[in-house]
């Protein structure tokens, strides 16, 4: 026993110097750029003033984050937009993979064209949802006419989408505005393809005895899939839930480029990420820009904790 | 049978709706303004306006951009598969003190979101005078966790008696890397590969904060730029844009394969 373990040891310490010379790269890569900012945006988000230049200011900057009826505003805006894509593009993708598992002919083609849309730049495909949704000359609009219905600003209404959708009978700071919806709808099909392709590979996986077996019971389809394959698919589900929740919290891309700015009319669709992004490059307060990215990335985590701690536990590994 | 026939319809139309934005781009990139900016629903060009992709390269310097967006692309790809080669070597085959200490701070810079990093990482380009230049659009993004994780996996996923016989033989270890090893995981560098050069084609923040300069721009820039001073020319916007997601599509048909299982990779691995 002895023998092996100072053998271990003595290549272990041979390995060293060529390990070394591997990792190096990376890690210095990884240091400098992932791990060493940690440490820098929390000293940053001490300090006042613009380019993080001003004096010490202690805590202030978090005590001005949270007591700033626009820092709340946006996290609003970012729970809107986790709870409007998440569920949808869930159900929407399983319905989907489901489909796909059920048919055997020109499953890889379709299941190819699903995922396109998310391998195309966010910024690009937003140009064509801006033009699709153009108040004057775009295409929703034109759809609305021909159906004997007014136009609608789409992008470009700061009202809440239920102001728009009962007439006025719902008061308009209410809810997510309509353009915030917008980008919900966006986000909805430009990432449903990740989750069809991960859904499908989770079919493809769990044994296919069990959905027999309860079908040969007289269970109907719909009861099938509610008792048999989603218990089964849940560790799927879980992890999906998991990177989706972090995802949606880190949104910026499809937000600036149907935008054009991030935040929309009247500030409507500023999440987090567009609030740290103009306090940081358009206002130059770095200290509160990265006091606010600290705050985001403690509530990233807890919300990990939490999936982790209440739902990780309910999920059936076989 | 009925079923069958259902399901089909669905997701064809399903798939249809997927891909009509594309569609609609395409079309609308090679109308006529008047064409592209009337309410009547048709779908197709009268005339296809072939000139229109001429006339987008001249409303901006989309070729700069591609330039810039190939060059930045390109360089991260080659870096980020060598630097994840190295590493996933390392970490799958060498032993070393503190390997798993090591390796549990390179998957935790997987789970720090990129707000965090964003504006200290913008004030350390500034120090190092990289302002305006490539190595700030290239050097951040040379190494990154997953890709190192992805590679140490396919290292792992090799017959270890390989490495046994190649060290038997005194074969040092960068010599069975670079000889044997590699060849070997060749797929799983094509994914990391494809990836690497997707994110960076795609990325919009990192060099929106980091580049100014016209010269300096890369596509997706460039074309948030572009729709902010040409947002009424709608049709030169939609050709600018199927210009720009062109040269991925291309890369997907390509090499789907690639992308739809290096996907499921980082689905299973949950």
């Amino acid at each position: 026993m002895d023998e092996v373990l100072d053998r271990l040891r003595a290549r272990s310490l041979r390995d060293a110097p060529v390990a070394l010379f591997l990792l190096a790269p990376a890690l210095g890569i990884l240091g400098a750029f992932g791990m060493l900012p940690l440490g820098y945006a929390l000293y940053m988000s001490l300090f006042g003033g613009r380019h993080g230049r001003g004096a010490y200011v202690g805590l202030a900057n978090f005590v001005e984050a949270l007591t700033s009826p626009a820092f709340w505003k946006s996290f609003l805006v970012t729970v809107y937009y986790a709870a409007g894509t998440i569920p949808v593009t869930m159900a929407l993708s399983f319905a989907v993979a489901y489909a796909l598992f059920r048919i055997v002919r020109g499953r890889s083609l379709l299941r190819t064209v699903y995922f396109l849309p998310y391998v195309t730049s966010a910024v690009a495909a937003a140009m064509v949802w801006r033009a699709i949704l153009h108040p004057r000359f775009g295409l929703a609009n034109a759809l609305l006419e021909g159906a004997g219905l007014g136009p609608l600003p789409w992008l470009l209404e700061p009202r809440g989408v239920l102001y728009v959708l009962t007439g006025g009978y719902v008061p308009a700071h209410v809810g997510p505005s309509l353009a915030l919806c917008c980008v919900v709808l966006f986000e909805i099909w430009h990432a449903s393809g990740f989750m069809v392709v991960i859904f499908l590979a989770g079919l493809t996986a769990i044994p296919r005895e069990l959905e027999e077996a309860a079908r040969i019971d007289g269970a109907g389809p719909l009861q099938v899939i509610r008792n048999v394959t989603l218990p089964l698919l849940s560790p799927t589900i879980f992890f999906l839930a998991i990177v989706s929740v972090i995802k949606s919290f880190q949104a910026f891309n499809s937000f600036y480029a149907l935008t054009g700015d991030g935040r929309g009319p009247a500030d409507s669709t500023q999440n987090l990420t567009v609030y740290i992004y103009s306090n940081f490059y358009e206002y130059q307060r770095w200290g509160y820009g990265a006091a606010v990215a600290t705050l985001l990335c403690a509530a990233i985590v807890a919300l990990t904790v939490l999936q982790w701690r209440f739902v990780g536990r309910r999920v059936h590994y076989e | 049978m009925r079923q069958k026939a259902a399901l089909y319809t669905a997701l064809v139309a399903g798939a249809l709706a997927t891909t009509f934005p594309f569609v609609w781009m395409v079309a609308t990139g090679f109308k006529t303004l008047q064409e592209a900016t009337s309410t009547r629903l048709v779908l197709w060009p009268e005339h296809w306006q072939w000139h229109n992709f001429v006339e987008t390269f001249r409303a901006a310097p989309f070729g700069v951009y591609f330039f810039n967006s190939f060059a930045v692309g390109f360089t991260v790809t080659a870096a980020v598969v060598v630097t994840s080669l190295m590493a996933g070597y390392a970490f799958a085959r060498l032993e070393f003190p503190g390997k798993r200490v090591v390796f549990g701070a390179v998957l935790a810079t997987m789970m720090v979101p990129f707000e965090v990093t964003l504006i200290p990482n913008f004030a350390l380009i500034h120090k190092l005078g990289w302002y305006n230049t490539y190595p700030a659009l290239i050097v951040p993004w040379c190494a990154n966790a997953f890709s190192v994780f992805l590679m140490r996996q396919a290292f792992l996923g090799l017959p270890g008696d390989y490495f046994d016989a190649a060290i038997v033989d005194g074969c040092g270890h960068l010599r069975f890397l670079a000889r044997i090893a590699a060849p070997l995981v060749k797929p799983m560098m094509v994914t990391v590969g494809l990836f690497a050069f997707l994110g960076s084609y795609n990325s919009l923040i990192w060099p929106l904060v980091v580049t100014s300069e016209d010269t300096m721009r890369v596509v997706q820039v460039g074309l948030t730029v572009f729709s902010g001073a040409e947002g009424v020319r709608i049709h030169l916007l939609m050709c600018a844009s199927a210009i720009v997601i062109a040269p991925t599509v291309a890369l997907y048909f390509a090499a789907q394969k690639y992308f739809l299982e290096g996907s499921l990779g980082s689905g299973i691995k949950g």
